[in-house]
């Protein structure tokens, strides 16, 4: 072995900023280099900014950091003797383009083309503890600086091994493109040193230096996403279109109240005899049918009688849950000062997270083990949950970890892996479990009702006061996030035992204006729906209540939207995306009766973006007929103004941004979910109405601000809440009356609900007749 | 259960199935062409649209007895052999605008917009927003821009 190999041997860390990072060379068959991520001392006290809130000081990203600090320990890289790189994501890919993000990142320190970098998902490791979590915008953030430091470290020891094996100094050695070069014309590629450049016993080594951000020739580059070829050629597998053998198609017949229970099932050998029906199992939340194919599923389900237990909500309605969440409204501090006071109470109602790709998941479990397939945003939780039902050790289940067809915070939960466990040990036999459509919305997770009420009070030309008081049916955070509090919550610059939501609640909102003083506070109400986050949680919601009120205080002191926003603005990054979206969106343009401009703003993630929508609501354009379809005002044209810090992937930053634009434009305008009876009325994409091309703006434009920060913000979710604001602020300076009720087609049912029973549907038989 | 001749993607296909199983599950249940997707099974959400002789539907919502033995089907799989290249212009358009993001609606949005431009072209005409318009494919990405901009592009070189 040659000096330079042994003095990298030689144990050292490095710091960067307060977090320390220890170099692994791991024993492999070719090049595998890891780093572990120590959490540094803690922050110093630094001084509290005038009244300060809690996400601007440290927000629940920060939170996510710090949780997955102390186990970052196996972020690995491997060089393969082909000349590629691979690493194994601890995060779930589910569109947001993570994938492709972190391949730009080791492609970079590597200095390898991106096409080399091969990224796959990684199984469940519960080693990794809460650092396999997918959420909050947040992994770019986490994991972004660990992975550059282990590519930068594969880098260094390619260049070691060139170096001994050429007898030549390492700082005379260059890297591009996977191949090293020296003066002196020697070169080789990557793949040709893998093995020379492995060990035989995992050491620690000098941690690595990172590439100086000027000599970046990938990040902050444009690129197309890694899966895109896959995606266009139907190439991409999905859950349900993994081969794995025996898995035969299975459905579930499910109850006619959320979370009723089957009794007992009065034709099972009848629907047995049904063709394709291999076999029948009672499961928690229904009956299981499994089948040749997927259709004979739906069939044998819908022929099932059952009688059914009561489930959690019987009874419960959209009405009857607005009133028990107004009861459990918190009070307002500052006392009504008649015309000082603008006031204002927002309804969200019930929305679904349902992705196109319905919740499914394979199961193969055998009496001693179990193997699962399925799109995971907490595989941990998932496994020793799955783990525990079957009364099986953890490391007797394998997890394996699927690209998802969208979460929107869907995959938070594991309901369908863990049913289609509990259906495959009934069966004894693999399955391959799908919900229906209709499954994923009357008994899938839905974001919960709320309802947000703002007092504001100024006086002489200053808003003294600024109280927001949300208040929401719960909102399920089950899926593992708390053990992160749990660890952490001595860390947290606020004080007090506050539950879990609330501080989600606290380390996600602020109020980004200097309105005097300013109280957000949380409260929910704990009925047993299925809830869980939607895409950026509660701000959607929080911000468009926040941007109405400020419309509204705008227009008590006579001044314009943008003008009283840049009055009283406290935040130098969200001016200057207001300034540019005022620029590029030509506020203040005139507009035709009917029509209006609305602006929204909103920092998150550490990341700031401003949305300006023009909105149309003439008549001409609202009673649009589309059959089966709503269609309402029309969003005719949107510019998205975004910092993300240092944006890694700005065409995947656009991409987020356009997609939560969408997403706003249905909570706004037209998707919810009517509860009736204990049950949404909703049945499928023709009841939930979620953005179509009818109602998309034709003209978007997104403009991505240079690097700021210099560390890259939240991008998944950051889009949301501004673009909501917006579109609302628009819709109210079109129409001339504030909306108070989202979205603002709730109170009209638009189509003829499914039965209560069977309420998975036929599938039709006349499709031939819409063929064009 | 009776027998069933077709053509997928340029190969004669038999399956042995009952006449009223939906094509959709006999192309991926049966022969494992997993191009069209799952999404509603009512033809309304065309995560499932490919095409039968040309033209686009939704196999979530036809019986394989109603598929007649001179039919093509043809799915996101045999899109490119329609121009005998490895990717459609439809595909290389949605490329180069990076259109997908999870990509479970994109195989149904390509083979929606080829019967689209088809279809404009054959009554002489331009696409245009309100042929867009039509379009009730869901993308709960929310791609939608990039879908008509691909849309367009790839409309110029088809």
């Amino acid at each position: 072995m040659t000096d330079q190999l042994d003095h990298a041997e030689e144990t050292g860390s490095r710091d960067i900023g307060r977090r320390r990072f220890l170099g692994y060379l791991i024993a492999a068959p070719t090049l595998a280099v890891g780093v572990s991520w120590i959490a540094g001392d803690n922050p110093a006290n630094a001084a509290v900014p005038t009244l300060p809130q809690p996400e601007d000081i440290f927000d629940l990203g920060d939170l996510q950091n710090l949780a997955a600090a102390a186990t970052s320990a196996l972020i690995s890289v491997q060089v393969n003797k082909d000349g590629t790189a691979s690493f194994a994501l601890h995060r779930c890919e589910v569109g947001q383009g993570i994938t492709t993000a972190v391949a730009m990142l080791i492609a970079e320190e590597l200095d390898l083309p991106l096409d080399k970098v091969s990224i796959t998902l990684a199984d469940a490791l519960p080693e990794l503890l809460m650092n396999q979590l997918t959420g909050g915008s947040n992994s770019i953030r986490s994991i972004g600086l660990p992975v550059r430091s282990a590519a930068a470290l594969a880098r260094s020891r390619l260049v070691a091994t060139a170096a001994a094996k050429w007898d030549v100094p390492a700082e005379e050695i260059t890297t591009a493109d996977g191949v090293l070069r020296h003066g002196s014309g020697r070169s080789a590629d990557y793949g040709s040193l893998a093995e020379a450049a492995a060990v035989s016993t995992t050491v620690t080594v000098e941690a690595p230096t990172l590439k100086d951000p000027k000599d970046y020739r990938i990040v902050g580059t444009p690129q197309n996403r890694i899966d895109a070829l896959d995606a266009v050629t139907g190439r991409k597998q999905y859950v349900l279109d993994l081969p794995v053998p025996d898995a035969k198609p299975t459905m579930v017949r499910r109850p006619p109240t959320i979370n009723g229970k089957p009794n007992a099932v009065r034709n099972e050998d009848a629907v047995r005899a049904m063709p394709g029906v291999l076999d029948i199992a009672v499961v928690t939340y229904g009956v299981a049918v499994r089948c040749e194919t997927f259709g004979q599923c739906i069939d044998a389900l819908r022929a099932l009688d059952v009688e059914w237990a009561a489930g959690t909500v019987d009874g419960e309605s959209d009405e009857s849950v607005l009133g028990k969440i107004k009861r459990a409204q918190l009070p307002l501090a500052v006392p009504p000062l008649g015309a000082l006071t603008v006031e204002a109470e927002f309804t969200f109602m019930f929305s679904s997270n349902a992705a196109l790709e319905p919740d499914n998941a394979i199961a193969d479990v055998r009496s001693d083990r179990a193997e699962i397939w399925a799109t995971l945003k907490v595989p941990i939780v998932a496994q020793g949950d799955i783990a525990a039902m079957l009364g099986l050790p953890l490391d007797k289940v394998a997890v394996h970890v699927v690209t998802g067809g969208g979460s929107f915070g869907r995959h938070l939960f594991h309901d369908v892996a863990l049913e289609a466990a509990e259906i495959s040990k009934k069966m004894g036999k693999p399955v391959k479990l799908s919900w229906s459509r209709t499954d994923a919305l009357r008994q899938g997770r839905a974001h919960p009702m709320s309802v947000s009420r703002i007092r504001a009070s100024h006086l002489l030309g200053n808003v003294l006061t600024f109280e927001q008081r949300h208040t929401s049916s719960e909102t399920s955070f089950s899926h593992g996030l708390g053990e992160m509090i749990t660890n952490f919550a001595a860390e947290l610059p606020i004080a007090g035992n506050l539950s879990f939501a609330e501080s989600i609640f606290l380390l996600s909102q602020s109020v980004p204006y200097n309105f005097g003083v300013v109280t957000q506070l949380l409260n929910e109400v704990p009925l047993k729906f299925n809830t869980g986050s939607m895409r950026n949680i509660y701000s959607p919601n929080t911000v468009c209540a926040i941007e109405l009120v400020v419309d509204q205080l705008a227009a008590k002191m006579k001044k314009d939207p943008v003008a009283f926003r840049r009055e009283f603005l406290r935040d130098d990054r969200l001016r200057a995306v207001l300034e540019k979206a005022v620029e590029v969106g030509q506020w203040g343009k005139s507009m035709a009766p009917m029509t209006a401009q609305g602006i929204g703003l909103h920092g998150e993630y550490r990341g700031a973006v401003a949305v300006l929508v023009e909105i149309d609501c003439r008549p001409e354009t609202v009673n649009r007929p589309v059959e089966h379809g709503v269609t309402g005002p029309r969003v005719t044209k949107a510019v998205i103004v975004v910092d993300a810090g240092l944006p890694i992937n700005p065409r995947g930053l656009e991409a987020q941004m356009i997609g939560g634009l969408n997403d706003a434009i249905a909570t706004a305008l037209t998707s919810s979910m009517h509860i009736v009876d204990g049950l949404p009325l909703e049945g499928s994409w023709d009841n939930y109405f979620y953005t179509r091309q009818w109602n998309t703006p034709p003209e978007v434009e997104v403009v991505v601000m240079p690097p700021t920060t210099g560390q890259p913000s939240g991008a998944g979710e950051l889009g949301v809440a501004p673009a909501f604001a917006a579109v609302a602020c628009a819709y109210a300076r079109a129409t001339g009356t504030m909306p108070t009720t989202f979205p603002i087609n709730h109170g009209t049912l638009s189509f003829e609900p499914f039965p209560t029973q069977p309420y998975t549907h036929e599938s039709p038989t006349d499709g031939l007749d819409s063929a064009f | 259960m009776s027998q069933h001749t077709f053509t997928v993607n340029g190969a004669q296909v038999t399956v042995d199935v009952a006449d009223d199983v939906r094509l959709l599950w006999v192309l991926r249940d049966i022969l494992g062409v997993t191009g069209p997707k799952y999404g509603c099974g009512i033809n309304v959400c065309k995560a499932c649209t490919s095409h039968i002789n040309g033209k686009a539907f939704n196999p979530c919502s036809v019986p394989v007895s109603k598929i007649k033995s001179t039919d093509e089907i043809t799915t996101i799989e045999g899109l490119p052999a329609t121009v005998g290249k490895d990717l459609h212009p439809m595909q290389e358009a949605w490329l180069e605008e990076d259109v997908a993001q999870c990509g479970y609606c994109q195989p149904g949005q390509i083979m929606a917009a080829v019967a689209l431009v088809r279809k404009v072209r054959a009554e002489g005409r331009q696409i245009t927003d309100a042929d867009l318009d039509t379009l009730r494919n869901i993308c709960r990405c929310g791609t939608y821009q990039r879908i008509r901009k691909a849309i367009k592009k790839g409309a110029q070189r088809m």
